[in-house]
């Protein structure tokens, strides 16, 4: 649990981890249901609908101005997003 | 005369549009029952009509529209049921919004969903549940249960949500109105703010089958914003079909196993009797990996969700809590800004895309989706549509089910294989079981959405359901 956590950029608290253990368990339990399948030579299908490549020009185009950009930032600082430093201790 | 509030969308526009009904009163009219909601139903609500009358040719002519909160809409909160976008305003307006208000449709106001539009009953709400208007101790369905609820409450003509797994088709059904997943790729995802990006749909919630086409009429198209929208391929036609002459309707034995309640059987199969008076065939078919489809739904979407939410990182918008380096500031502000079922989700997902699980879980979940594609295009061949509940169950009380995650999942059990295969599928008023409103879903082909129209048409007239707005129409 407490490694997917840490992939997933999540803190728990000790009492979420116990409760999301056993739901997990549960909801994993119903899903594992699908390893009964043989699926060989099945291929997957990661989009439903035809589309060949979606090209646009390659033209520059308007986009949103720095300013209203930033306007919804916790914190910024000069022209761009602030962040703590990824190297503090 | 009848009310403003008493018309359909379509019988509104028409009103409008004849110089009957002036578009501001329509909109006030619908402003103060949205402002006086008590089904929590709404995050926000417009504090007054919009300046400019339509214009004289604007197809939709002011006839206001009640839109999830997940549609990003410039200048006006967008908080997708999240705590952690309270107060967010987006720089820019979703597509689909951008289209109904070019076609003279106004923004009424902004519904309630469960968060990131993750669940089935709209209690995972960071702005608290919403309730269902035939039962105030009863859940809507979700996770549009706030467009639900506003457009069976009477408060909103019609409403726009989004279908991931059911989230428009299972709200219409325990609210009792109309509810339309069209095909994948017909309406631009832009400005839709994503949870499964192979799944996630916009769609109508409304009234009436006439309503549902004129919305989607308006709302179909290629965007550019959005690479794997495509539209339509024909213009949506506002349905008139009264028979089912020559139709086949085909049953999925699968679907119809002994999770539905014994009302809500008894009111589809009454309604497939009704449906062969009218002219169709009813027979009893096959989708074998139909009871599979619900596994592979709950890995696909979850597995997705983690990906997309990972945007939300206390960077760009939304909260933030402050930390001494960059990994705690993510993973604190992420811990306080999500909810429990998101936060399941989130986990689900990332464990499914983990080293060493990848191919047992998203791989086969996405070859399971390929032979549930094969299924409905084999049933296709011999049928018009597939028919089934929209809903194994009437709503449900408030609580009943939200500490048993996967009894809540259940409820996705009809409506998840459809979204899977990407195909149309629309929730119709099926009349009551124990006096709560149960729906019937018809599936159809990929861009089939006209004949599936005009059947749901048939059979809603033949069906004459009373809505609450009908019957609240006295009091």
């Amino acid at each position: 649990m407490l490694h997917v956590a840490r992939l997933a950029r999540l803190e728990l608290t000790d009492d979420e981890v116990e409760h999301m253990t056993g739901e997990l368990q549960k909801v994993l339990g119903h899903i594992d249901k699908i390893a009964e399948l043989d699926l060989e030579g099945v291929e997957p299908t990661s989009h439903v609908v035809a589309v060949e490549n979606a090209l646009r020009a390659d033209e520059p185009e308007p986009s949103l101005p720095r300013d209203v950009a930033l306007a919804s930032a916790p914190a910024v600082s000069d022209d761009g997003f602030l962040v703590p430093s990824p190297q503090a201790s | 005369m009848s009310r403003p509030t008493d018309l359909t969308a379509v019988e509104a526009a028409a009103a409008v549009r004849a110089g009957e009904l002036s578009a501001a009163e329509l909109f006030d009219a619908y402003r103060e029952r949205a402002a006086a909601d008590d089904l929590n139903a709404y995050t926000w609500v417009a504090d007054a009509a919009p300046s400019e009358a339509p214009a004289a040719d604007a197809p939709l002519a002011g006839v206001p529209v009640a839109v999830k909160d997940l549609f990003c809409t410039e200048g006006i909160p967008s908080q997708a049921g999240s705590r952690y976008l309270e107060g967010y305003c987006p720089p820019y307006t979703s597509t689909a919004v951008q289209r109904l208000l070019d076609a003279g449709a106004p923004v009424l106001g902004k519904t309630n969903q469960d968060e990131f539009a993750m669940g089935s009953s709209n209690e995972n709400s960071g702005y608290g549940p919403v309730l269902n208007p035939w039962d105030h101790t009863r859940v809507p369905g979700g996770s549009s249960g706030g467009s639900a609820a506003a457009v069976a409450g009477g408060s909103a003509p019609w409403a726009l949500g989004t279908d991931t797994g059911g989230s428009i088709r299972q709200p219409a059904a325990l609210t009792g109105i109309v509810g339309l997943k069209p095909t994948y790729g017909s309406i631009s995802r832009y400005g839709m703010i994503a949870f499964a990006s192979s799944l996630d749909q916009a769609g109508p919630l409304t009234r009436t089958v006439a309503d549902a086409a004129l919305m989607l009429r308006h709302l179909q198209g290629a965007d550019s914003r959005d690479m794997t929208s495509v539209g339509l391929r024909d213009e949506v036609v506002l349905p008139t079909a009264e028979r089912l002459d020559g139709i086949r309707l085909g049953v999925p034995e699968e679907l119809l196993g002994e999770g539905i309640e014994p009302g809500v059987r008894a009111a589809f199969e009454q309604s497939l009797a009704l449906a062969e008076e009218l002219g169709a065939t009813v027979e009893t078919t096959h989708l074998p990996h139909a009871p599979h489809a619900l596994s592979a739904y709950y890995i696909l979407a979850p597995a997705e969700c983690s990906s997309n939410l990972a945007r939300f990182d206390g960077v760009r918008y939304g909260a933030r809590v402050d930390a001494d380096t960059l990994t705690d500031m993510y993973t604190r502000t992420r811990h306080d800004g999500f909810g429990p079922e998101v936060k399941r989700r989130i986990m689900l997902g990332t464990y499914a895309l983990s080293s060493g699980y990848y191919d047992a879980y998203y791989g086969k979940a996405q070859r399971v989706r390929t032979k549930i594609a094969e299924d409905f295009r084999a049933a296709f061949e011999r049928f018009d549509f597939i028919v089934t509940p929209t809903s194994p169950n009437v709503a449900f009380e408030l609580g009943s089910k939200t500490d048993d995650p996967l009894s809540m999942y259940l409820n996705d059990f009809c409506t998840v294989p459809m979204s899977l295969a990407g195909i149309p599928a629309i929730s119709i008023p099926n009349g009551l079981a124990d006096g709560l409103p149960t729906g019937l879903q018809l599936a159809a082909p990929a861009f089939g959405e006209n004949k599936l129209l005009e059947a749901a048409h048939a059979l809603e007239a033949a069906l004459g359901f009373e809505r609450l707005d009908q019957k609240t129409v006295a009091a």
